[in-house]
């Protein structure tokens, strides 16, 4: 520890800090632009310009570590000439566009000019023109000349978005950012580059002239998309959510917000937002009052439980509901005498169900993912599906941790990856057998007699020997099941050989859970487990198909495991109830459309991956008629004379759930009770590997405009290796109709040569490949 | 694609440094780059970025830093006149502007005949032969007077 004084205030700061740390920690503000705590130090804005005794010079606070019995000055007569010397400089170039600039009232240039700056500037001469930018749909660079060159927004890309996309070309006066060959920014962390950029220079394009930043609201609120739970401020502006940017959780989100968590917000504008309750009638729909539309269900709903049975009852509902509006939908469910209630609508394998001892979760602190030495990741397409987790995975390889990966796809991680594996889907349980065998060889440990079975008959490659030596030789290691791997047709099977692993090198065993509330769902016992008897899960519910269905932000061609099955069910039930923001495909297939809000126009609660629950305040009054889901629910139960329906607000019902409740003993990974079974799926031809693309998860980013104007966004392409191509004469950019069971998509085929053999990736989740079956399995191709 | 004599050139030069900071040796691929064939084109920097393994932007960071990197093609022969200091001193300007009405061309411009270019540069570290120029960042000419770069150019123009 090292003693210096700041301002004439002591303090003992740790060896290595540097002044302008030391200071913010006395609480002393030191003018600053390149500097952020979060990014490397680049000292090139002068502005934080300090005097230290015995220096000849002022010094750079952000660049000068602290030294024993230093004394700095930071408002000295010294420091601020020099900082208004700087600020001169930084302002000749800048244009006094203020009253036209996005970043106006929120801008650091404008703020310190204000202390720094002069009333006027003694510049005669040209000022310097930047030309604007065009980097893609989310981050305007269109008025480059205010760009101070302070290269936050580069250094961001490198260190924490992973990848250079944005560099300062050029030198001194004519230095400017700009992207290679006039490229776009595709990194799903780009929207941070707006809120680093001290100035105007890069704005957000959606927000772009729609608001001034004092006229906007701010409220809390919390991400409903992955399942991180980013910290929100939504801010608000005549009952209109007009932007979000994140509040600092160190925890959860850091300073940070994914795009996704940033621009999603236009989705919940859309012009298809569901406003009225409608019912079908002789084929048309028809707008009717609240009373009308729940009467109608009610009866429904009460005819089909009486005439039928209910166990012909079932509902549905997306991981991204809140934890109340599930809570509420499974007791109706159970209230009317069903048990057919689930939200995870992507899973195919349910054999773990009641063989874990809680919901399946992280298993350890987000913000200790950042300390782990030693990655084991398993099907998960980890940089589109958790950018900001991927972002923590990448910060701990900066540390030397080793990331090994098993999937069915290769994309670029933007991290050192130490080894990977990248097989079919139908090869995973062999890789992950060779890797606990090889384990379990240099571990010297014998493992249960049923285990050992399966091993028995498989030779680590040497890839997986690698990887065993890999997760060996880690002191804090950890093991994490992807989306990928959830969805997986033989998902627990994986999960037993995956969690062997882990304990065999004392390592945590965790899932990174698909939306914001799969750990709430679990919870809110919106599973079919939960209660005293067992009903059907998602899968089930389509395979034998109900007479009634309850859908909960539910789109079923978009959100479901296998969306043919899924409409077909829907298609053939005699009432299909879509509780849903918006209008879509539902029209086709349902009896009744209720209006009901998004996470802005409801309170509500989510639990995140690592068990954190989250509760949030409406930021805005639901749009027309729409209601919020729990309030909708619980006139329903009423009206069904379910008992314990009478909640004031959506906290009681997360009382319910919550209170009284040690959620951390709710949490459990470790299967019990399923037997280890040899890997003998077998798939003739070829086989599907889907991922949801990253702006086709959930019913509010499908409709938020500029995020569908991403690269990431553009109409899925099937990607198959070229020797497959070959195999059936076919080119690469060639149409070619897939066919699942009896539905079928055409796509332009792209050779991808980092894929596995066998397989043909198609995304799922979107308009396209809507027809299509499960997720996994046997695919056809041929020539469209 | 870099050429053949380009990537042995560079593997040569990367011998230099450790296997993992291959990018080290980015100047040297792009001067390389250059010899080749007079200029360095955006696809040029992306091979070198292949390459090397290291970003695009990277590249174009360092080629566009440089001013003795020709980022458009200059001519066959690109003399760059120094007009530094001590340069200027001895009359630079002048020179320069010689060459202007000589080849008819301002600088950064390439003669009609893709013979000459002409471009600025920074100081070349021999100040007691200023003025000077260099032709194609190789061949430093001092001592120049009208007539000595008159007999330089028609040398220039044979060849």
């Amino acid at each position: 520890m090292i003693n210096i004084e700041i301002d004439g205030k002591h303090i003992e700061v740790e060896n290595g800090c540097s002044v302008i740390d030391a200071a913010h920690q006395l609480g002393i503000y030191i003018p600053h632009f390149c500097y952020h705590k979060k990014l490397s130090i680049a000292a090139n804005c002068r502005m934080c310009l300090v005097q230290i005794e015995k220096a000849p010079k002022p010094l750079p606070a952000c660049a000068t570590p602290v030294a024993e019995g230093m004394k700095v000055f930071t408002a000295s007569e010294q420091a601020v000439k020099a900082q208004k010397g700087v600020m001169e400089f930084l302002l000749i170039n800048h244009p006094l566009d203020c009253p036209i600039c996005d970043q106006g009232g929120e801008c650091e240039l404008q703020d310190l000019a204000v202390g720094y700056g002069g009333s006027a500037s003694r510049y005669q001469e040209e000022k310097r023109v930047v030309l604007h930018k065009d980097i893609g749909p989310l981050v305007a660079a269109e008025e480059m000349s205010r760009c101070i060159n302070c290269t936050r927004c580069v250094r961001f890309g490198i260190e924490i978005g992973g990848a250079m996309e944005l560099g300062q070309a050029f030198r001194g006066e004519h230095a400017e950012i700009m992207a290679f060959m006039s490229d776009t920014v595709d990194s799903e962390l780009s929207g941070n580059m707006i809120d680093l950029c001290p100035v105007g220079a890069l704005t957000s394009k959606p927000f772009r002239y729609s608001a001034r930043t004092w006229e906007l609201s701010r409220r809390k609120s919390i991400s409903p998309h992955d399942s991180l739970g980013s910290n929100l401020a939504v801010q608000v502006k005549n009952n209109r959510v007009m932007r979000v940017l994140p509040i600092e959780n160190e925890e959860v989100n850091e300073c940070w917000l994914s795009d996704k968590d940033r621009f999603s917000y236009e989705g919940l504008n859309s012009a298809e937002r569901l406003t009225k309750p409608m019912i079908k009638q002789d084929g048309k729909w028809l707008e009717v009052e609240w009373q009308v539309a729940l009467e109608y269900v009610a009866n429904g709903l009460r005819q089909i439980a009486h005439e039928k049975g209910a166990e012909n009852i079932g509902a549905l509902a997306t991981p991204h509901s809140t934890l109340e509006e599930l809570y509420l939908l499974q007791k109706l469910v159970r209230g009317l005498g069903s048990h057919n209630v689930d939200f995870r609508l992507r899973q195919s394998d349910f054999s773990a169900d009641n063989k874990q001892p809680g919901a399946p979760w992280l298993g350890m602190a987000v913000a200790d993912i950042n300390l782990v030495d030693r990655f084991l990741l398993v099907g998960s397409f980890l940089r589109k599906d958790h950018p900001l987790l991927a972002s923590r995975v990448r910060q701990a390889t900066k540390w030397g941790a080793q990331v090994n990966l098993i999937h069915a796809t290769d994309d670029d991680l933007l991290m050192p990856i130490a080894n990977k594996e990248i097989v079919a889907p139908t090869e995973m349980a062999t890789v992950l057998a060779q890797v606990l065998k090889a384990l379990a060889t240099a571990k010297q440990v014998t493992l249960d007699t049923n285990v050992q079975q399966v091993i028995q008959s498989v030779t680590p490659s040497a890839i997986a020997q690698a990887m065993a030596d890999s997760l060996a030789s880690g002191e804090r290691v950890a093991v994490f099941f992807g989306n990928f791997a959830q969805q997986h047709p033989h998902a627990s099977q994986l999960q037993l050989l995956a969690q062997h692993i882990a304990a065999l090198c004392g390592a945590t065993f965790g899932f990174f859970g698909e939306a914001a509330n799969s750990v709430g769902g679990y919870l809110a016992q919106a599973v079919p487990f939960a209660g005293t008897e067992h009903g059907m899960n998602a899968s089930a519910m389509l395979a034998a198909p109900r007479k009634a269905y309850i859908l909960l932000n539910v789109e079923a061609e978009l959100d479901m495991q296998n969306p043919q099955q899924a409409l077909a069910a829907m298609g053939a039930a005699d009432m299909v109830v879509a509780l849903s923001a918006y209008k879509h495909h539902a029209t086709e297939y349902a009896d009744v459309l209720l209006p009901i809000t998004p996470f802005t126009e409801t309170s509500g609660t989510f639990i995140s991956s690592e068990g954190r629950a989250q509760s949030f305040k409406g930021t805005v009054q639901p749009l027309g008629e729409a209601r919020p889901a729990w309030k909708v629910l619980r006139v329903l139960g009423n009206m069904l004379d379910i008992p314990g329906f009478d909640y004031n607000n959506s906290e009681a019902v997360r009382d319910e759930v919550l209170v009284g409740t040690d959620l951390p003993a709710k949490l459990g990974n470790v299967l019990h009770g399923v037997p280890a079974q040899a890997a003998t799926w077998n798939i003739a031809g070829l086989q599907r590997v889907s991922d949801v693309p990253i702006y086709a998860t959930d019913a509010i980013v499908r409709r938020a405009a500029s995020l569908q104007k991403t690269r990431d966004a553009a109409t899925p392409r099937a990607l198959m290796h070229s020797v497959e191509l070959k195999k059936l004469n076919l080119q690469s950019g060639e149409m070619i109709k897939l066919t699942q069971g009896h539905g079928s998509a055409r796509l332009s085929v792209i050779a991808d040569d980092s894929l596995p053999h066998g397989v043909v990736r198609v995304a799922a989740g979107h308009a396209v490949t809507a027809e299509l079956g499960e997720m996994f399995g046997s695919i056809m191709v041929e020539r469209a | 694609m870099l050429s053949e004599q380009v990537r042995a050139k560079t593997d040569h030069e990367l011998k230099k440094y450790p296997p993992d900071r291959k990018q080290s040796a980015v100047m040297s691929a792009l001067r390389f780059v250059q010899d080749e064939k007079g200029w360095i084109d955006t696809a040029d920097m992306a091979d070198v970025a292949a390459y090397l393994g290291m970003p695009q932007m990277s590249v174009y960071e360092v080629a566009t830093f440089y001013n003795m990197y020709n980022l458009k093609p200059m001519g066959r022969h690109t003399l760059t006149v120094c007009t530094n200091l001590s340069c200027q001193l001895v009359g630079a300007m002048e020179t320069l502007s010689y060459i202007k009405s000589k080849l008819g061309i301002g600088v950064g411009e390439v003669t009609a005949d893709g013979k000459f270019g002409l471009r600025e540069g920074e100081c070349q570290n021999v100040c007691d032969e200023a003025p000077l120029f260099m032709i194609n960042n190789k061949k430093t000419c001092g001592h120049l007077t009208k007539e000595k770069i008159d007999q330089i150019l028609a040398e220039l123009d044979k060849e």
